[in-house]
């Protein structure tokens, strides 16, 4: 743009000694101003938005009345969170006063995953086969569809339980255990006394 | 033999087009930026595979760092305003309006309400400081955090709830801050999370 206003002007006036000098300013010093703005700005502005992970949980006075229909003990596996990252779980309840196993498991992906794999397999099996074919369709059917298989009766119902000391990335890995195993039915719950003695129990004779 | 003469022929390049595409990006830089918002305390997230991203307006966040200490954020300047004068109200304290403006720039908090009229007295430099970071008390006998919420709620209701915490706090504080979000019917809300490649078998 510059240039052109200086062609501009030498035509008009006709002066050829005056010729090209005049005008043309050394725009360096702009452009380094230019190039340390930008820099300012890209390393201040936070382009990626951080993620986040949605969970709804039921509003009190509804707990209540759901807490009637009990999980089916068949399908129930409660998943504690206790102290030090240490986790455990046990699938159904007390059961005539027998307490249920109580099995020691670690959050990397041969422990927790892996079992909740094997238990959810149907379900991933039919999400793996949805997902193929997730092209054809159209987003709004794929995602009734998923959320249908999430939700069918045969997957199991995971309990969590977190003790105080637990850590809030314990939690959060839980949940995303969750949702890599493709499991909508779980529910956090407060620890009971009842289950802190489990841990008791599995934690003390070992020292 | 005198060449043919090509002096003259300056080094300089003309820098016009190099500025214009400088400009071009500050420009660019300037309209989709926006600033990475000051926190009081920094808290290291943990990771997860979720990928939805947080909408970009009427955010609250519930920040909680690892001692269990909970700061309040509002993301535009005008709620921030409104909640504090209605916060101020529930416990009959009443602010000035220099006080309003000064808060609607401070983009988390984390002051019980009687030390506000002080903490907004303090020069920004030296709000950062760690015993101005006290959090915004939780506890059941005297619960300003659900204040906080229910008057957030209150001036604006599109708001959706964000609680980012360090990944060391104690799952007894979360549990706490999730059980006031839901005496007050908050049951949807998000959990900020890093993002975490894990292969899936």
């Amino acid at each position: 743009m510059a240039e052109l206003q200086v062609e501009d002007k030498g035509k008009k006036g006709k002066k050829p000694k005056q010729k090209k000098h005049s005008s043309r300013v050394d725009l360096t010093p702009m452009v380094d101003l230019g190039f340390l703005l930008i820099t300012f700005f890209m390393l201040t502005t936070s382009m990626l938005k951080p993620q986040t992970m949605e969970i709804s949980v039921p509003s009190k006075d509804k707990v209540q009345e759901e807490d009637q229909n009990k999980v089916k003990a068949s399908q129930a596996i409660t998943i504690l969170l206790a102290k030090e990252n240490k986790l455990f779980y046990y699938f159904g309840t007390q059961e005539n006063g027998i307490d249920p196993e109580v099995i020691e498991t670690n959050y990397s992906s041969e422990g927790l995953r892996k079992m909740l794999f094997q238990k959810n397999f149907d379900v991933m099996k039919a999400v793996d086969e949805l997902k193929k074919e997730k092209k054809k369709m159209a987003e709004e059917d794929y995602n009734k569809k998923l959320s249908e298989l999430k939700a069918s009766k045969s997957a199991p119902i995971i309990i969590i339980k977190a003790a105080d000391e637990a850590n809030y990335k314990n939690l959060v890995d839980i949940l995303d255990e969750m949702n890599i195993n493709n499991i909508a039915r779980y529910a956090i719950v407060d620890i009971t006394p009842y289950d802190l003695g489990l841990i008791d129990a599995k934690t003390i004779p070992a020292k | 033999m005198p060449k043919v003469k090509v002096p003259r022929k300056s080094t300089t390049v003309d820098m016009t087009a190099m500025c214009d595409v400088a400009f071009l990006l500050l420009t660019f830089f300037m309209l989709t930026s926006n600033f990475v918002a000051k926190e009081p305390i920094v808290v290291a997230v943990p990771s997860s595979i979720s990928e939805i991203k947080i909408p970009e307006r009427n955010i609250l966040t519930v920040l909680i760092d690892q001692e269990g200490k909970v700061f309040f954020g509002l993301d535009t300047q005008q709620d921030r305003k409104e909640v504090l004068e209605n916060v101020g109200k529930a416990y009959s304290i009443s602010f000035t309006e220099k006080e309003l403006n000064e808060f609607s720039k401070i983009g988390m908090s984390g002051v019980p309400i009687e030390k506000m009229s002080a903490f907004l007295a303090l020069k920004p430099e030296e709000r950062d400081t760690k015993e101005a970071a006290i959090g915004i008390p939780t506890d059941s006998l005297n619960n300003q955090f659900e204040v906080w919420i229910k008057t957030a709620r209150q001036v604006n209701r599109e708001l959706r709830l964000a609680i980012k915490s360090d990944q060391l706090t104690p799952y007894k504080v979360i549990k706490d801050v999730m059980g006031t979000l839901q005496d007050n019917n908050e049951n949807r809300y998000n959990l900020i999370t890093s993002l975490e490649q894990v292969s899936t078998k």
